[in-house]
């Protein structure tokens, strides 16, 4: 199981996120970043292409062997 | 293979020795940078960085404590020896590689015309011509900034924040109209008004007057701007001299084929070579068709992309590079959408795909006041990007649909 931390204090709304790992983070209807904090490891991959595309370095990656944070 | 040379150790050069050890090689890895510092990033440089009072460690990348690379910094890549496998240094060294990733990205273009540039005059693409200009951002003064595209527009607008007198000289129109087009560079052009930048479109820099400090910018037309400070945003060249007469095509960059193999120039993949970020040049994802209407943008559609500068094509490309030395023809071409943005005036401008290669541009949401905006972007009837401002969600969206039809075609 992993579990997602997004520094919302870094966070600028890039959306790289959201195109890398659309299934676990969106926008809302007034334009914030909202996301699936547990998604299942199914998703690791996708997860961590967004962790690597975020220009701000907000995403964290906890709980699973080997993910880069 | 035993060693892996990376000649480039910023955004690009980084990400791909990171994807190396990701993908599992345990070999030898060599970092060659120019700049004597270790990698950082360049996007805050004309942003943040110019206007707040920040640290240049703010910029720093983070390097994992594991990577175990050997850095070779203030270290030029001068030479390559591509049939022999050899890189040469500006220290005289030799450096013998199994694989190499290019990544020595470009520099900003300064006109040989306007040379020598005297004291007052500006380029930004490092870490120090961005503390230099710092320094000059003084209240009061009047600064001419050169350049029509993302980085000329983001220097106005940083430059007013800091309390100068500005005026934005543009080639073009408008400034960002041949990035984005005319309905998001009339935006932006609003936008420099009401902060009380002067913009000049249409006019080239001819002189810079004032032989050893600069007391004016002199245009195409013989008028004389006086300034105190000047910036010149014209673009940037890619960092390719050290490669001439070694075998590689070179055309505005470093020629690659999909997989961001680096190709002879007999058009083959040159052995153990890859290339990533600002010097790279990859296939275009969509060829025109030869009885193409929009002659006119033929440069940009001869079925190659030069480097587009952006943040996210330096890292995804380095991705695609390191997994291509690893895994070879197993692994997974590009199919990156393009993505950009531009910070000026409280606002950030996103974009995603290719706006410049539009023959047709189509507005769906204008607000001044608001300040949102949302333009869509097509070509031959095809939807191939769009920008937005204060519209997140929305270019989310139509990056998603760029995303499914790139699959379509792959």
């Amino acid at each position: 199981m992993m579990r997602i931390t997004v520094d919302m204090n870094l966070c600028e709304s890039h959306g790289q996120c959201v195109f890398a790992a659309p299934d676990v983070f969106a926008f809302d209807d007034d334009d914030y970043l909202v996301y699936e904090a547990e998604p299942s490891d199914a998703r690791l991959d996708e997860v961590r292409t967004a962790a690597a595309m975020c220009p701000v370095r907000a995403i964290g990656i906890l709980g699973t062997l080997g993910a880069a944070a | 293979m035993k060693r892996v040379v990376v000649a480039g150790a910023s955004l690009a050069g980084l990400r791909a020795a990171q994807t190396l050890r990701a993908e599992g090689f345990a070999g030898e890895l060599v970092l060659v940078g120019a700049e004597s510092h270790l990698p950082y990033d360049r996007p805050p440089l004309s942003k943040k960085q110019l206007t707040d009072a920040l640290p240049v460690s703010a910029t720093d990348l983070p390097v994992p404590g594991d990577l175990d690379a050997t850095w070779i910094l203030g270290t030029r890549a001068d030479g390559l020896d591509a049939y022999g496998r050899t890189v040469r240094l500006s220290d005289g060294r030799d450096l013998p590689y199994d694989g190499l990733v290019i990544a020595t990205g470009a520099a900003a273009c300064v006109p040989a015309a306007l040379l020598p540039l005297p004291s007052g005059v500006h380029t930004l693409r490092t870490r120090e011509d961005a503390a230099s200009l710092r320094v000059d951002l003084r209240p009061g003064r009047r600064a001419v900034v050169v350049g029509g595209g993302f980085l000329g527009s983001e220097i106005a607008a940083a430059a007013r924040a800091c309390g100068l007198d500005v005026t934005l000289v543009v080639p073009e129109s408008r400034p960002l109209v041949r990035q984005v087009g005319s309905a998001a560079g009339e935006f932006i052009t609003r936008l420099h008004d009401s902060a009380g930048i002067r913009v000049l479109p249409g006019y080239r820099v001819k002189a810079l007057v004032g032989g050893r400090r600069l007391t004016a910018v002199g245009l195409d037309d013989g008028t004389e701007l006086a300034a105190d400070i000047a910036v010149l945003a014209l673009g940037a060249v890619p960092n390719v001299a050290w490669l001439a007469g070694s075998g590689i095509a070179l055309a505005g960059g470093v020629r690659c084929d999909e997989r961001l193999r680096v190709l002879s120039i007999d058009g083959t993949p040159m052995p153990g070579v890859v290339a990533a970020g600002d010097v790279a040049v990859v296939p275009h994802p969509h060829p025109p068709n030869s009885d193409s209407r929009s002659a006119s943008r033929a440069a940009v559609y001869d079925g190659n992309r030069s480097s587009l500068g952006h943040w996210s094509n330096a890292v995804e490309q380095a991705a695609v590079a390191a997994r291509t030395l690893v895994h070879g023809d197993a692994a997974r071409p590009l199919t990156a959408i393009p993505s950009f943005w531009c910070d000026l005036h409280g606002i950030t401008l996103r974009g995603v795909g290719l706006p410049a290669s539009a023959d047709e541009e189509r507005t769906l949401e204008r607000n001044l006041v608001d300040r949102t905006l949302e333009v869509t972007y097509h070509r031959e009837g095809r939807f191939v990007g769009a920008v937005a401002i204060g519209r997140n969600s929305r270019i989310a969206a139509h990056r998603r649909v760029l995303a499914e039809a790139e699959l379509a075609r792959v």
